[in-house]
């Protein structure tokens, strides 16, 4: 898929709570194809101490308003930037990056998404919506005030909260929901985004069930192009970067996941 | 219209701007941004004899201007690269140079000669300066007997253009640079990333996976422009500047600091369109001020 350097226009800037932030952004020109699962890289102009761009995985395309989203949590000084970022100003971005989720057709699906995690899966649960799957969403966060966007995936299928706090949904870990319980075995594919030990704990369930599963990986990484190697994840075949041979992968490819699920060791790290 | 031409040895260069080792990949990933035929040329990715895994994740801190890296040459081994690289380097028409490491002097001879067979390598840089691998890199290139013992074993066995990319952390990087000169280096290019390091207050743990790493990056700019004046001032061979090039403005002060030609480096990650802007920038200096041919410019710092 070719990748395009851009300048967009940010169209909105929308508060979701007090550290995300949804952007939307449009071009004169229309956008690249893209597909759920790919990112985009980011410069931050304007932020001495963010000298590398930065990922950001790409939420939502309105290919007929010639649109797309990203969903920006704040962590630092770069995101903070993106938070403030007006209407009309402009933003670099190189895209679309990494590889993407495999669409699953006429079949029944479940996405797992924990924290900003969520940022791929709207796109996702559209595309897969659109295929003719039934699709199930799983949302997860401390509190109710974490939960993103919930409302707006309600339209591609059912969807499932987890709170640690109990403030809404279930309460628990989002991997302690029931419907990664008893009602796990009706889904034929998993698709999952969010923390490190939230991904595996997923990826041990669907390998357990023997359930055809996929992680998105988030390491850090300087240029997103697989030139530098720095974001590299072990898998059985070597190292292989995120950002060109993922950032989705099959966790049964990772090295240390796959021995995790073998051996069935606690995986909430 | 001014003329870009540069020459290194026997190497003639289209324009002065080539890409620093492991910031460019083997080219190919920067195709869809560039023109890559329209630069000097590329220098790819490190080739050791051996297949290497490089070091764990996490191998990268951003630091202020510039980033620490650690990846430890990951590559497949030059046999990977001669049956399955090499064939896809074949259609860039400019200059395309082999970044040779290795452990051992025999490990630097044996990708040297095989590189040495490959028509369409023009030029091999000997890597004495990596500083991310525990054995052979930066160990050959921060010692004169060291880095000369290396370059006149690799000297015996490659016919073509032989440059070696020195380190910056040594006490002299000129007694080195003559070193080589002495031991049959073509030319010499640098400089290598600095030992840096970074570390996570809040977890009291170092950043990178190595603890320490090659920083590289505008921050060291100052340094490397430095370190090209004082080398281009005492060797005969050409010098290649490198070390935090982001602009055409600062392409030009390393030519003006002694440099025959540039590369450039983690402005790669930054701007993947950095290097064809830096040669429409250079043109557009030389017009400006009347020059006729950019190695005009080269050692012309006023002093």
């Amino acid at each position: 898929m070719k990748k395009y350097i851009l300048d967009l226009k940010v169209l909105s800037n929308r508060a979701l709570n007090q550290n995300h932030h949804l952007l939307e952004l449009g071009s004169d020109e229309p956008l690249p194809v893209m597909v759920p699962g790919q990112f985009a890289e980011v410069r931050v102009d304007g932020s001495p101490s963010t000298y590398l761009r930065r990922p950001f995985s790409i939420h939502r395309v309105d290919r007929g308003a010639n649109t797309m989203h990203l969903l920006i949590k704040t962590v630092g000084e770069g995101t903070r930037h993106l938070a403030e970022l007006k209407k009309n100003e402009s933003l670099n971005i190189l895209l679309p990056l990494g590889n993407g989720f495999t669409l699953a057709r006429n079949s029944e699906v479940l996405l797992v998404g924990g924290g900003c995690g969520v940022a791929p899966l709207y796109f996702l649960a559209e595309q897969l919506f659109r295929q003719g799957n039934k699709v199930s969403i799983l949302i997860g966060g401390r509190s109710a005030g974490d939960i993103l966007l919930a409302g707006e995936y309600r339209a591609f299928g059912n969807v499932y909260i987890a709170t640690e706090d109990g403030t809404l949904g279930e309460k628990g870990m989002v991997t302690a929901h029931s419907v990664l319980k008893k009602e796990v075995a009706s889904f034929k594919k998993i698709y999952c985004c969010g923390p490190d030990g939230m991904m595996r704990a997923v990826a041990h369930i669907a390998a357990a069930n023997k359930i055809d599963c996929e992680v998105s990986l988030e390491n850090t990484m300087a240029c997103g192009i697989g030139a530098c190697l720095c974001c590299v994840v072990e898998t059985n075949q070597g190292n292989q970067c995120v950002c060109t041979e993922g950032p989705v992968f099959d966790p049964l490819t990772l090295k240390n996941w796959s021995a995790a699920v073998e051996t069935g060791c606690s995986l909430d790290q | 219209m001014p003329g870009l031409e540069v020459k290194l040895h026997k190497l003639t260069l289209k324009n002065p701007v080539l890409t620093a080792s492991g910031t460019f990949g083997y080219g190919e990933e920067f195709d869809d941004f560039i023109d890559v035929n329209a630069l000097g040329g590329i220098i790819v990715k490190a080739t050791t004899s051996k297949h290497r895994e490089g070091n764990p994740y996490p191998r990268m801190a951003e630091t202020p201007m510039g980033m620490l890296n650690a990846v430890g040459l990951q590559n497949k081994g030059v046999d990977y690269f001669v049956k399955n690289i090499y064939p896809k380097l074949l259609k860039y028409n400019n200059c395309v140079i082999a970044n040779v490491s290795d452990s051992t002097v025999e490990g630097y001879v044996e990708v040297a000669e095989k590189m040495n067979r490959l028509d369409h390598i023009q030029a091999i840089e000997l890597n004495i300066s990596c500083p991310n691998v525990k054995e052979g890199g930066m160990a050959f290139g921060t010692s004169c007997p060291s880095a000369s013992a290396v370059t006149r074993a690799v000297r015996e066995v490659y016919d073509k253009t032989l440059i070696v990319k020195l380190s910056p952390n040594v006490t002299s990087i000129v007694d080195i640079a003559l070193a080589v000169e002495e031991a049959g280096a073509d030319a010499v290019s640098l400089i290598n990333t600095l030992l840096g390091m970074a570390i996570n207050a809040e977890t009291r743990r170092p950043v990178l996976s190595t603890v320490t790493g090659g920083l590289s990056g505008p921050a060291i700019k100052p340094v490397a422009l430095r370190m090209v004046w004082q080398v281009s001032k005492v060797v005969k061979i050409p010098v290649i500047g490198i070390g935090g090039i982001s602009s055409a403005t600062d392409a030009i002060e390393f030519l003006l600091a002694g440099a025959s030609a540039i590369q450039v480096g983690t402005a790669n990650f930054t701007d993947p369109r950095t290097t064809v802007k830096i040669i429409a920038g250079i043109e557009d200096y030389l017009r400006r001020h009347s020059i006729a041919e950019v190695k005009e410019l080269t050692g012309g710092l006023l002093l």
